[in-house]
């Protein structure tokens, strides 16, 4: 007899949504087009590869959402990963990048567990902060280096017909299953999630945990932008901004508690899945931007009354 | 004396953000060129109107504990109705200011109703109703424009002089007993009545402080019997009240509505830095409107000293985010402190 765990449930859920959105598109251009083009591998291939730069700031987001925290520093971490890695160019570019994460991860964690900010407005404020020496550095244009070959390689590139950017994001999401599953800091996560005083209380050092899930976050910002770079050959103004809110609805859509301690890797891959392929159908029904907006509130309403629903105050 | 220092301890983030806005805004007007003069005022005051009001719709929901990504999104929408009704006979447009606040009001009740009945966490509900009402927005005005009444907007949006001018009353705005408070900017007195007729009588009702127990301990507040759902609901229906509000405004003081997207995410995020460095706190139960509206100065402010000492706007985000960066930092001074560590965490 199968059971399904509470964590279960939400995956299988968006799973089948997933499957649902596939079919409505599929309808659509059956009847409008005559072909089945959302079922060719060649689509759900290239679907896969533009999802995997939400899928890697999800993975990095999620981290921080179990412990009940939240980066808004992402949407400038991802262009200023970017900027400089173009702007240093050479063999250097990707460590640069990637660099630029890990230091503002450093600060957002800092911030949230030694000066105990509250994670929402600290890491508001160093995205401002980002975004003002961004535009400081390139005037407010867009830079005119270019991505080096690596990075365009590595987001456009394909080994054996599948994208590098997927198997980026494939060997990332091992990592962070790894991470979560086999590792301390992992199981230290969820505890700080489920109540900080008690995982102090056990010996855990939290101010080190939070300052490590905010580092891997950061670098996860930065390894998309880097990507994305290479995607679109170069870094510009703003590259981050659609990345934010997706990511953590990508994180919620999947079962994962926004107060954190629950949640389940599988859950955020079928969240970003069920994202992308929700714009991606939408834009060839060609759905004007109003229609968009809406029917993307809604799905994530109607998501979340059917297992997201909190408890009830009771004392 | 006692007395003095409790309440002065309770105030201490509004006494901090009185403090920096006086300072930058002393700074400011003693450099301009005009500076201390009505004129300068009048400009600064529809400058900071609407950020006001969005600081202000951010708070009530942030006191109960909660928060509200879709102030920005209420405010779009709002901007996009008004520029369609605001318009026509003198009853007409009083009609369309009702139909404009209702709509903000309506939005703030759906939050309320969906975090309260739908029992989802408020930041990503209201993310999403956000999206919701921003693709209302687009709708009605998938591309800028629009109309809004030329008398009324030049009316509303200047001194008081003005708005008696324009319609004809009391001597043209010209009556001997008008002239000491001619100048006062109109978007000033708005403000000012709306914290006094609508804030202040929320605040002391048995509704208001019922807002203020939840954001302390919801638990403790459900068994002394505040009415929870009626308090979170009126909460984000009064936020939607004030950002309906702004929207409106800035429809009078643009002439237009505009659906831009990234407007309202960035109007969204500084109401969140503006009720920050007000001295609310993000965890709810302290705080209060007018500690907002000081917070939300303060953001302007800055950005009123950026243009006399001609820094490029573009430097602007740099700033506000290190003064942000600042004000929080300062509240985090309790942090060294504290003897026992436990005390920090939740």
């Amino acid at each position: 007899m199968l059971t399904l765990s509470a964590e279960d449930r939400p995956i299988l859920i968006a799973g089948g949504f997933v499957l649902v959105i596939l079919a409505i598109g599929t309808a659509y251009t059956l009847t409008v087009q005559g072909t089945a083009s959302f079922l060719s591998p060649a689509y759900l291939l290239q679907q896969l590869q533009v999802g995997s730069f939400l899928g890697i700031v999800a993975a990095g987001m999620m981290l921080v959402i179990l412990m009940g925290h939240i980066d808004l520093s992402v949407p400038w971490t991802l262009a200023a990963g970017a900027m400089l890695g173009t702007a240093i160019g050479g063999p250097w570019a990707i460590p640069v990048g990637l660099g630029v994460g890990l230091l503002v991860g450093l600060v957002n964690g800092l911030g949230v567990a030694y000066l105990r900010v509250p994670s929402m407005i600290f890491t508001l404020g160093i995205n401002a902060v980002m975004r003002g020496f961004m535009v400081m550095l390139t005037g407010g244009f867009s830079p005119r280096s270019m991505a080096t070959p690596t990075m365009t390689w590595l987001a456009t590139g394909n080994v054996l017909g599948v994208p590098m950017p997927l198997i980026v994001w494939a060997v990332l999401s091992v990592g962070i299953v790894l991470l979560l599953q086999r590792t301390p800091l992992g199981r230290y996560i969820y505890a700080i999630g489920n109540r900080e005083r008690a995982a102090y209380l056990s010996g855990i050092n939290t101010r080190l945990v939070l300052v490590a899930a905010f580092v891997v976050c950061g670098m996860c910002s930065a390894l998309a932008g880097v990507l994305l770079a290479g995607y679109s050959s170069k870094a510009y103004q703003g590259m981050g901004d659609a990345y934010l809110l997706p990511a953590i609805a990508a994180v919620v859509i999947g079962g994962t508690n926004i107060l954190g301690g629950r949640g389940r890797y599988l859950g955020t891959v079928v969240g970003t899945i069920l994202i992308v392929l929700l714009t991606s159908v939408l834009s060839v029904m060609q759905m004007p931007e109003a229609g968009r907006q809406v029917i993307y509130g809604a799905v994530i309403i109607t998501m979340l009354l059917v297992y997201g629903r909190g408890q009830k105050v009771m004392a | 004396m006692n007395e003095l220092r409790i309440r002065l301890g309770q105030n201490l983030g509004l006494l901090l953000a009185v403090l920096l806005f006086l300072t930058f805004y002393l700074v400011y007007n003693s450099l301009h060129p005009r500076g201390f003069s009505a004129t300068v005022l009048v400009q600064n005051a529809n400058e900071s109107f609407v950020i006001v009001a969005v600081a202000m719709a951010q708070t009530v929901p942030v006191l109960t504990g909660g928060l509200d990504l879709s102030v920005g999104a209420i405010m779009t929408l709002v901007n996009c109705v008004a520029s369609v009704v605001v318009n026509g006979s003198p009853l007409q447009m009083l009609g369309g200011i009702v139909l404009c606040l209702a709509v903000g009001t309506l939005a703030g009740l759906v939050n309320g109703l969906v975090v309260v009945v739908g029992r989802l966490q408020p930041i990503i509900a209201t993310l999403a109703t956000g999206a919701i009402y921003i693709g209302l927005a687009l709708f009605i005005r998938p591309s800028p424009g629009g109309n809004v009444d030329d008398d009324l907007s030049w009316a509303l949006t200047n001194d008081l002089g003005e708005l008696f001018a324009t319609y004809g009353l009391f001597e043209d705005g010209e009556a001997p007993w008008l002239a000491p408070i001619a100048w006062l900017p109109v978007p000033l007195l708005v403000m000012v009545a709306v914290v006094l007729l609508v804030w202040l009588p929320f605040r002391n009702s048995v509704t208001g402080r019922g807002v203020y127990a939840i954001g302390s301990a919801e638990g403790a507040a459900y068994m002394s019997g505040v009415r929870i759902a009626r308090c979170k609901i009126a909460a984000y229906t009064l936020g939607g009240f004030f950002a309906g509000l702004g929207g409106l405004y800035l429809a009078l003081q643009t002439s237009s509505g505009n659906a831009d997207v990234p407007q309202a995410a960035q109007y969204t995020l500084n109401s969140i830095a503006a009720v920050v460095i007000g001295g609310t706190s993000l965890m709810g139960g302290t705080g209060g409107v007018v500690g907002s509206i000081f917070g939300a100065l303060v953001i302007r402010a800055i950005a009123f000293n950026f243009r006399i000492f001609e820094i490029e706007p573009i430097m602007q985000p740099l700033f506000e985010g290190l003064v942000l960066l600042a004000a929080v930092s300062i509240g985090a001074a309790r942090v060294f402190r504290v003897k026992n560590r436990l005390e920090l965490l939740g």
